[in-house]
């Protein structure tokens, strides 16, 4: 079936193009060409001209020991995230899925967490996850020392992964729920009438047929946690302690803005966007072929 | 092979319930159809059987083991389901050969007894698909040959051919009465459709609204219906029905304007009765032939092989089946003749069957009324 819009006329619809195409270049191309541009060069911090430099500042980045420090932190960050989210997320909703009375309410509830702001949720973390007075206070009671994000690097990246699945854990939700609710209910009882357990019923006929929403999901997660941890990372730990936690973005963002290395910032923006841009590639490359699409 | 019992089975939903107290018996081998028109309760009958759906009450037995309490993997029934219920990510092969692979059995194995299905089913060459590249009457057979591999003691079909167009209806019928002739595992078949019913069923069970209207071989059911529901539910078109009121010497209908003469017992005068007869056993004859009832005719539907002929019957609906090559014209007057061995009474207040009124005149002489 010819499901392409067709004008009369191809000056119709290059106008009905322009809007979308004048957002994307205002908000997108332009402030990437800007920041290619600063990247090749060197910008002084209060303006007033700036001077040539080509790929010296990508050289320096990359010569640098701290820099490929975060490039690290920001891969444990999101593969772990990643993993925690959407596990998570997975087995809660195919425990909705089964039993569906006041489904709505956990709809309705657990959307929230990606509802709430970064950096209110990561406040709330904070003082859920203090060493003196949060949750762990307990466990610091019985252990002394056990838990210190403010001073053991592995303790605050654990923070962060825990403030940063939380949100990403109602997002999910919604979307395997969703995906769950999707599959034909006598897909299930033919497969129980074929013999098949719920946990066989499982890994042989749901994860499946959720494959698309899982290849989504897996996508839009390890993009967003390169790039919606910054207000995280800024309220509960700044990057700290001894750069830990000095996440790619918000390396950018401390460099740049604190350390007042525009062109600097703007080279490692350049490398996150490439980064993300891989990734994207690979996932789509080697997991999609997994994907069965109905 | 397995015989099935069932006994006092309810079934509730929150408030509601939708099977009031059913008590059947399927014998060991028989093919079974469940009729009742959607929402009586059928198919959830045929769910509690497969264990899809909890008991509320009462009890289910395969082979004298109750089963109110197993899986349904334990009850050793195969089910086809109205919309096919393939898996879509899996080939045929593998669709049929699932639940041997549940069961763990040895791969070789497997793709022997698939194999085997196949031939039976005419599958051989579409192993490799996917559910999506296949045709409804395809899909239907993959189906049935998941169904088939289990080697049921009880199959069990879920209005299975309602997806499929008329011409494989048909064909998919014949095919599964002959399965069932070959496997003669026990078979309940739940449908809406009278026809398939019908042609299908060793035993006919209707159903209406949660109860058992019936149990009866096509011919019992079409023949001597115990309700009015089941009269007018089976066969097709439906049976015409006349309201009568019982008077002194017999009927009178249609508001008094005709007499029939029937012998009676035990039903008190001025009681309500409606009236039965198939279009069917209806005979045209010339108007004014003497004893005849005048009708208007309204519609001629033409069936080729014969015709359905719509009259008013003093403002009652009629139909007459014929395959008499007559093209009454609408708006003009016949006669209509009938046995009075093809009528049925029924209860007008409960709808039942009532066997008390006797013919009073003697086959062959035409009924006057």
């Amino acid at each position: 079936m010819e499901k392409r819009v067709t004008f009369s006329k191809w000056t119709i619809g290059i106008l009905f193009a322009v809007p979308q195409l004048f957002l994307i270049f205002t908000f997108f191309y332009w402030p990437a060409g800007q920041a290619v541009y600063w990247s090749l060069t060197l910008q002084q911090p209060w303006g007033g001209g700036n001077i040539w430099v080509g790929l010296d500042n990508f050289r320096s980045i990359l010569s640098n020991a701290s820099y490929w420090d975060s490039i690290t932190a920001s891969m444990i960050f999101a593969g772990i995230s990643t993993g925690l989210a959407m596990t998570i997320a997975l087995v809660l909703a195919a425990l909705t899925d089964r039993q569906l009375a006041g489904s709505w309410l956990y709809r309705v509830v657990l959307i929230w967490p990606y509802g709430i702001a970064a950096p209110a949720l990561a406040l709330a973390f904070r003082f859920i996850l203090a060493p003196e007075a949060g949750f762990m206070a307990v466990v610091n009671q019985a252990w002394p020392g056990f838990w210190d994000p403010g001073l053991d690097g592995a303790d605050a990246m654990a923070s962060i992964i825990i403030a940063f699945s939380w949100k990403y854990v109602g997002y999910n939700f919604i979307f395997f729920l969703a995906a769950f609710q999707a599959i034909p209910r006598s897909l299930i009882e033919a497969a129980a009438m074929d013999g098949s357990g719920v946990i066989r019923r499982f890994w042989d006929i749901q994860f499946p047929l959720i494959t698309p929403t899982i290849f989504f999901l897996l996508v839009i997660n390890i993009t967003e946690s390169f790039q919606d941890s910054f207000g995280i990372v800024d309220i509960m730990t700044a990057g700290g302690p001894a750069n830990a936690t000095n996440l790619m973005v918000y390396k950018i963002y401390s460099d740049g803005f604190k350390g007042l290395d525009y062109s600097g910032a703007a080279a490692q923006s350049i490398i996150l966007m490439l980064l993300i841009i891989a990734l994207t590639i690979v996932q789509f490359r080697f997991i999609e072929r997994r994907v069965h699409y109905r | 092979m397995a015989s099935i019992a069932i006994r006092g089975v309810k079934k509730n939903y929150a408030k509601t319930q939708v099977v009031h107290g059913v008590d059947l018996d399927f014998a060991s081998g028989e093919f079974v159809v469940i009729l009742g028109p959607s929402g009586c309760g059928k198919s959830t009958l045929l769910r509690m059987i497969a264990g899809l759906e909890e008991i509320s009450d009462g009890t289910i037995a395969i082979d004298g083991t109750v089963v109110n309490r197993l899986e349904p993997r334990e009850r050793g029934c195969a089910m086809v389901f109205q919309n096919y219920a393939l898996y879509p990510h899996m080939s045929v092969a593998q669709n049929i050969g699932y639940s041997l692979k549940v069961a763990g059995v040895a791969s070789a194995e497997r793709a022997q007894r698939v194999q085997a299905v196949a031939r039976v089913l005419e599958l051989e060459h579409l192993l490799d698909r996917k559910p999506m590249a296949l045709s409804g009457g395809q899909r239907q057979r993959v189906a049935m040959g998941r169904a088939m591999i289990r080697e049921p003691k009880v199959f069990l079909f879920d209005e299975p051919l309602s997806n499929l167009d008329a011409k494989l209806r048909v064909q998919m019928r014949s095919e599964i009465r002959k399965l069932h002739r070959r496997l003669s595992a026990t078979s309940v078949f739940v449908t809406h459709d009278q026809v398939e019913a019908m042609t299908l069923a060793d035993r006919l069970v209707v159903m209406n609204g949660g109860r058992v209207e019936q149990v009866g071989t096509p011919a019992e059911v079409y023949s001597r219906p115990a309700s009015r529901f089941v009269a007018t539910f089976v066969g097709a078109p439906a049976m015409n029905m006349l309201e009568g009121t019982v008077t002194l010497d017999g009927l009178s209908l249609l508001g008094g304007s005709r007499k029939l003469n029937v012998s009676r017992t035990g039903v008190p005068v001025g009681s309500k009765v409606a009236v039965g007869i198939r279009p069917e056993a209806v005979r045209m004859v010339a108007p004014g032939t003497p004893g005849a009832l005048t009708a208007t005719v309204d519609l001629i539907e033409e069936l080729g092989a014969g015709r359905v002929i719509y009259v008013d019957l003093d403002g009652v609906p009629f139909s007459i089946v014929t395959s008499e090559t007559v093209h009454p014209e609408p708006g003009s007057s016949i006669g209509l003749q009938f046995a009075e061995t093809d009528l049925h009474f029924f209860s007008s207040e409960t709808g039942a069957r009532l066997d008390v009124f006797k013919a009073s005149v003697p086959e062959p002489a035409p009924a006057t009324l």
